[in-house]
């Protein structure tokens, strides 16, 4: 068959028919990629929409008013802004580190026999819904910590604000600690797969120098993924910032700004999970659009950061957990 | 880094080592003893309170026995079932259009866009769900919000879809938004180890593209989509904040689906919150039950694609 023999222009029905329907299975892969960018846009546009009434009657004093009396139609994001804060920041504090060992355990340390094991369980305990850690808090995490564990804090610790006043067992360090438990799995997949693309070559210079394993993770591992962590540790945060169910059933449901870490508080996903079904105005609802609006910003600016930091340095193949 | 000279600083190193290690490992033991501690008390409390009457009754009053989460075992699959029928087509077009046709760039923004749609926290998805289907149309017209009412009615005439209210589609909605780029992500993964040579093959006896892909490249990797599949299921299937103000829960069967409806997720938090010791017991029940479905899926994956990817 000679290739310059073909007649390009004379394409029989049956080819006009695979060319149509090549164009339109085209089309239809494309709108579902671009549905994406489209779904994101829809979300954006649907909470700008959905609070146009309360940005027009409270600008930008929503952010840093700290009043909240929906009777006489009063409102400021101050209170949620910050429990979602304090939560979250409890919440790295206490995950950051224990992902970034275990991930150090699982790509360095550990046996080569219990690595997927040990995987597999971790992938396991990111399944647990957020409800049903928000059941367990309830009920078995709360009355532990406040006959057990805060006292003995308030006593070291008393002499700091932050572990003052009543303990009532719900608050702001408990939904803290809860967060933490929930996002120590994705931290740490995303940390084990930054470690996993430091290249070998970098552990196998500091072993021909003389490092000991810990000095190996040190010098060779740790200062060259430093960044990827960080971004790990970023990804966590996004997550922490919007977790809802089990924030809303042991943080309290307090309007109120406290300083001690054991008073109830709020966050802004779970004054939204509280108050909607309940509101009833157009200017109540328009407010807790705008409290959505609020975190849909931050999680997407933090998203957008923790994303870039870790694609910055984990090679394609390594992207898929995050 | 410290001088490696003397024998005091050689043992300093080596004790630090072995100091360094043990807080790895129990670094690594506090991170998965939450799985056990939450086992454990999902067996304890909730093993007693599931029987048959838990799967096939309705909830019943405070005081009463023999209440169950029958209606909320069939919403939450309701609502799955809603939810694929908007997340697994487009997730799946989208996946093969990444693996198919993309270019290198435009492949990036969009994994890129899709990891970030993951990041959004669920409850969102619920807003956004509750003004599309839920919320009555508001004073004021633009183009859009036009556009989207006349959409409503022709679907509301045509498939009786509702015009506002609480349900079971505004439910399935929120969790279908989810879906997407779960599964677009997982499709793409599993389309690209399709050897090339299978589609260069097809396309050599004059196959056109297009059948190609649905006839040779999504067959091969068929099992690996539906792995993607029921993993987004398992992850949407314990979603609660979404439902709050969509699907709304519902003490009864649930008969039609523009009407609200009850999901397993939601009943656990409503009996969770109340104050009655009986509601406590059916909650931890559900949570059991909830647990078993979603850590059997999770295992019946691992199963079903190991060796699949090889790493």
């Amino acid at each position: 068959m000679s290739l310059s023999a073909a007649p390009v222009a004379a394409a029989t029905p049956m080819e006009r028919g695979s060319r149509l329907g090549n164009r339109i299975f085209y089309l239809l892969c494309l709108a579902g990629a671009l549905a994406i960018g489209m779904l994101l846009l829809l979300v954006a546009y649907q909470l700008f929409k959905g609070s146009y009434l309360a940005m027009k009657q409270f600008g930008w004093g929503f952010l840093v008013h700290s009043d909240w009396d929906p009777v006489n139609e009063i409102y400021g994001a101050l209170p949620f802004i910050y429990g979602t804060f304090v939560t979250a920041a409890i919440a790295l504090l206490i995950a950051v580190p224990l992902s970034v060992g275990t991930a150090i355990y699982l790509t360095d340390l550990a046996p080569l026999w219990l690595r997927q094991p040990l995987v597999s369980i971790i992938e396991m305990l990111a399944a647990v819904p957020s409800v049903i850690w928000g059941l367990w808090g309830i009920f078995v995490l709360v009355p532990c910590l406040r006959v057990a564990v805060y006292p003995l804090l308030q006593k070291w610790f008393g002499f700091l604000p932050i572990f003052q006043g009543p303990i009532y067992g719900i608050g702001y360090l408990t939904a803290g600690i809860i967060v933490a438990i929930m996002i120590l799995p994705i931290v740490t997949s995303v940390a084990r797969e930054i470690l996993r693309s430091v290249p070998n070559l970098q552990r196998e210079a500091a072993y021909a120098l003389g490092a000991t394993r810990w000095e190996v993770t040190r010098i060779a591992v740790l200062s060259y993924a430093k960044r990827g962590l960080f971004g790990a540790a970023i990804l966590g945060l996004g997550r922490a910032l919007g977790e809802t169910m089990a924030v809303t059933m042991v943080i309290g449901n307090n309007t109120e700004i406290s300083r001690s870490l054991f008073a109830p508080g709020y966050t802004l996903a779970s004054v939204i999970a509280n108050e909607f079904t309940e509101a009833s105005t157009d200017m109540s609802i328009s407010v807790l659009f705008e409290l959505g609006l609020v975190l849909l910003g931050l999680t997407i600016a933090i998203n957008i950061v923790a994303q870039f930091m870790i694609r910055a340095i984990s090679s394609p193949e390594t992207r898929r957990v995050a | 880094m410290p001088p490696m000279h003397s024998v005091a600083n050689h043992h300093y190193r080596k004790f630090k080592n072995a100091w360094m290690n043990t807080l790895a490992i129990a670094c690594a033991l506090l991170v998965i003893s939450p799985l056990g501690f939450i086992l454990f008390y999902l067996i304890r409390q909730g093993a007693s309170s599931v029987n048959w009457a838990f799967f096939t009754n309705l909830p019943a009053p405070v005081g009463q026995i023999g209440g169950g989460m029958g209606n909320a075992i069939v919403g939450t699959l309701e609502l799955l079932l809603l939810a694929s029928l908007v997340g697994v087509p487009i997730g799946v077009l989208g996946g093969i259009y990444l693996s198919e046709y993309g270019g290198e760039r435009i492949n990036d923004w969009i994994r890129f866009w899709a990891d970030v749609l993951n990041g959004i926290p669920s409850i969102v998805w619920g807003i956004v769900a509750y003004a599309l289907v839920v919320k009555s149309p508001v004073e004021g017209h633009s183009l859009w919000s036009d556009a989207w009412h006349h959409l409503r009615v022709v679907a509301h005439t045509l498939v009786g879809l509702p015009m506002k209210g609480f349900s079971a589609y505004a439910g399935g909605l929120a969790l279908g938004f989810m879906m997407i780029p779960l599964i677009l992500r997982t499709t793409e993964e599993v389309l690209v180890l399709v050897p090339r040579s299978y589609r260069e093959a097809a396309l050599a006896l004059g196959l056109p593209q297009w059948k190609t892909v649905v006839r040779i490249v999504l067959p091969t990797a068929l099992k690996g989509i539906v792995t993607g599949v029921l993993l987004a299921m398992a992850r949407v299937a314990g979603e609660t904040a979404p439902l709050l103000f969509t699907a709304f829960g519902n003490n009864y069967w649930n008969r039609n689906l523009a009407e609200p409806v009850a999901a397993v997720p939601l009943q656990i938090f409503n009996y969770a919150i109340s104050p009655y010791d009986d509601w406590h017991r059916q909650a931890w029940a559900g949570a059991l039950v909830l647990m078993a479905i979603i850590l059997t899926i999770n295992i019946v994956v691992r199963i079903i694609s190991r060796g699949y990817k090889s790493n």
